[in-house]
């Protein structure tokens, strides 16, 4: 009877999984292992990869630089906001939110119209007579735009675990010994741990993957895996090597979301990010 | 037990403007053992955290050593705390949180296992050093909250009602242990308990406190028998406390008599409150005593019978190992050391009266009743 109703509960759960998900990863394995021409299984594409090994790499590169920043960035805000009273923590988080309500692509667009060789920071440059900068097409510009757009979820995590650390802590490590920079050292920060790994997971495993703003904001020696699956799928013709593509970085993003799942209960014990 | 260490000067906490400790004047000896004890509320754990330093008080001084304390933050004071709710680190096992302040402190690692294993002795945890905190029951976290304080020997622990969340038999034996324990070490112990029995048999100072002020400090014997006032004589122990009148020096009146005592010191004619305690008082036949009434009511308590007996209306509450039927008239002899005089005070009238004690219990049962249906 029990089991009935869960079961009952849990279908259109069950089924959406399988509809959008499930089956769509399936379609994408079977492209990724067919020949694009004769429609025959294969190991070519999977073989073909070893040549986007290096815009693999910089895609990770990339996404862990922009994830440490934003770590560094929103461990402070997320403290501060976890340590104001109640109501004004409500309206901080809004506010840490708000920008997630704009698109995704306006706010990269955002940046173009910022940066541009002629764009409103080099106006203001040229204002002041200073010559304009090359700020656009720089991975520098790439990172800002990954930073941007998924600080939020750096933020928020970091903040739904800070919150929660008991204040008593915080007294009884004073109480032994703590100077406040060891109360951090030796309390604070190994209790935020699990905000920590969610928050760079949750930073990491959408830019890794990203490709609009690898677009807009990067140059030609940017390029982004993101943007080789693209187009693989668009412009080069070729979804099987797309699917590949896909396949793979897919992987990656499992077995580093593990490794932080194995780090994260190594040091809080079970503790799931 | 000699040098004052501690002392608490007009100390005054106010929170949203409510006034928790109102005017507290203490002090504090090296290597003494005082506890304060009051009801839920009355400011005890607030006392505590101004001593240890988490909070500023509203006015007034903390003075260690003789100086002044109260802008040195806690983790430049040679106090440690047990935490009322333990507060240890979910991050770190048994070992990890014991040897926490060790660590802080950089002793050499040596000495940390050897100071932890022993402590752990102590409190009865051997075997204990890697176990995750939240796989302790409530006891066992607790004992590992006193080590963790122990293992530092402080100057001043204080103990935050440390052995709350023991049962009977472990809670008698940690009594014993942390006295022990207290002498042995030589540090000052301020304790905080609501359970008087605890306060009584292990300190060498008891505080009584209400309302966020001081009812009465003194030595265990001396608050027993010589209450100050309606509260602390009822907080500690029970009581049967009568409206009485100081005829003058050792002579009190109450019911209509006059009685001999031992009290003076009270202007003639002085409205007062009698005490009298219920283990004080022995059965005689009616034709002999001072004071006759009828038993209303009998309970067994293992140790003793709690027999509630009416005089004119007035019902006393008299625990004696004398059996005597319900509806018996009996009599009693009061001598002047079973009489504690004192002054009137805010709480005259609130306590010592059992005229409610069996109706309470009825009440009790026939809403228990209202409640099935
Ligand atoms: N930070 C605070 N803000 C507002 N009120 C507080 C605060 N801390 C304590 N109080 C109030 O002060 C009063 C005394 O609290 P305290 O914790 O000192 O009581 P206690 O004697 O330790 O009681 P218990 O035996 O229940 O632990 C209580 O009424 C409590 O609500
Ligand atoms: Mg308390």
């Amino acid at each position: 009877m029990k089991k009935n109703k869960s079961l009952l509960l849990s279908g259109p759960y069950v089924l959406w999984m399988l509809v959008f998900t499930l089956i769509p990863l399936g379609v994408v394995g079977y492209y990724a292992l067919t020949d694009p021409s004769t429609g025959v299984f294969t190991w070519g594409n999977l073989r073909d990869l070893s040549l986007f090994l290096p815009t693999l790499g910089s895609s990770v590169w990339y996404s862990l630089v922009s994830a440490l920043i934003c770590l560094v960035l929103g461990y402070p805000v997320a403290y501060y906001i976890a340590h104001r009273p109640p109501v004004t923590q409500k309206i901080l988080y809004m506010l840490v939110m708000l920008p997630m309500c704009m698109s995704f692509l306006l706010r990269t667009l955002a940046w173009v119209g910022l940066l541009e060789s002629n764009g409103i920071i080099n106006q203001f440059l040229n204002l002041l007579g200073i010559p304009s900068l090359e700020l656009i097409g720089t991975p520098g510009a790439v990172i800002l735009g990954m930073v941007y757009n998924y600080l939020p979820y750096m933020v928020l995590p970091l903040y739904a675990i800070i919150v929660k650390i008991d204040n008593r802590l915080i007294e009884a490590a004073e109480d032994l010994g703590c100077t406040p920079v060891q109360v951090f050292s030796k309390v604070v920060l190994p209790l935020s741990m699990p905000g920590i790994l969610s928050g760079i997971t949750m930073v990491f495993v959408p830019a890794v993957s990203t490709f609009y703003i690898s677009q807009k904001l990067g140059g030609t020696d940017t390029m982004l895996i993101g943007d080789v699956i693209e187009r693989q799928f668009k412009s080069a013709g070729n979804p099987n090597l797309g699917a590949a593509l896909s396949l793979v970085l897919m992987l990656l993003v499992f077995i580093c979301t593990g490794i932080m799942n194995r780090f994260g209960s190594d040091e809080e014990g079970g503790v799931v990010v | 037990m000699s040098k004052e260490l501690i002392r608490l000067q007009d100390l005054t906490m106010e929170f949203d403007g409510e006034r928790i400790l109102d005017g507290i004047n203490l002090y504090f000896n090296d290597h003494e053992f005082l506890t304060l004890l009051g009801p839920s509320g009355c400011g005890k754990t607030t006392t505590l955290r101004i001593i240890g330093g988490f909070l500023t008080p509203t006015s007034g001084r903390v003075l260690f050593d003789g100086k002044c304390i109260n802008d040195v933050p806690p983790y430049q004071r040679q106090i440690n705390t047990v935490f009322q709710r333990y507060a240890l680190f979910p991050h770190l096992d048994v070992f990890g949180n014991i040897a926490f302040g060790l660590n802080v402190a950089k002793l050499p690692k040596a000495e940390i296992a050897q100071r932890v294993s022993e402590i752990l002795e102590v409190v009865g945890l051997q075997g204990f050093e890697h176990r995750r905190i939240d796989s302790l029951s409530g006891g066992q976290q607790q004992r590992v909250a006193i080590a963790r304080a122990l293992v530092n020997r402080p100057k001043v622990l204080l103990l935050d009602e440390p052995l709350a969340a023991l049962d009977l038999r472990l809670r008698k034996d940690m009594q014993n242990e942390l006295k022990r324990i207290q002498q042995a070490m030589g540090i000052t112990f301020i304790y905080v308990t609501h359970d008087q029995e605890e306060a009584l048999s292990m300190s060498d100072t008891v505080v009584v406190m209400d309302k966020g002020r001081i009812q009465q400090i003194g030595k265990p014997e001396d608050i027993y028998n010589e209450p100050k006032n309606a509260f602390v004589a009822d907080f500690i122990g029970e009581s049967n406390i009568l409206d009485g009148v100081m005829l003058e020096d050792y002579k009190v009146k109450f019911f209509g008599r006059t009685f001999k005592c031992l009290d003076a010191g009270f202007a003639p004619n002085e409205p007062v409150d009698v005490v009298i305690r219920p283990e004080d008082i022995d059965f005689v036949p009616p034709e002999e005593g001072h004071l006759t009434g009828t038993v209303t009511s009998v309970t067994f308590k293992g140790l003793n019978y709690d027999i509630i007996v009416d005089f004119k209306g007035f019902k006393w509450l008299i625990q004696t190992t004398d059996h005597q039927p319900e509806g018996a008239t009996v009599g009693i002899r009061l001598n002047p050391e079973d009489i504690h005089v004192m002054r009137k005070s805010e709480y005259s009238g609130m306590f010592g009266d059992y005229s409610s004690y069996s109706a309470e219990y009825d009440e009790l049962t026939e809403d228990a009743a209202d409640e099935e249906e």
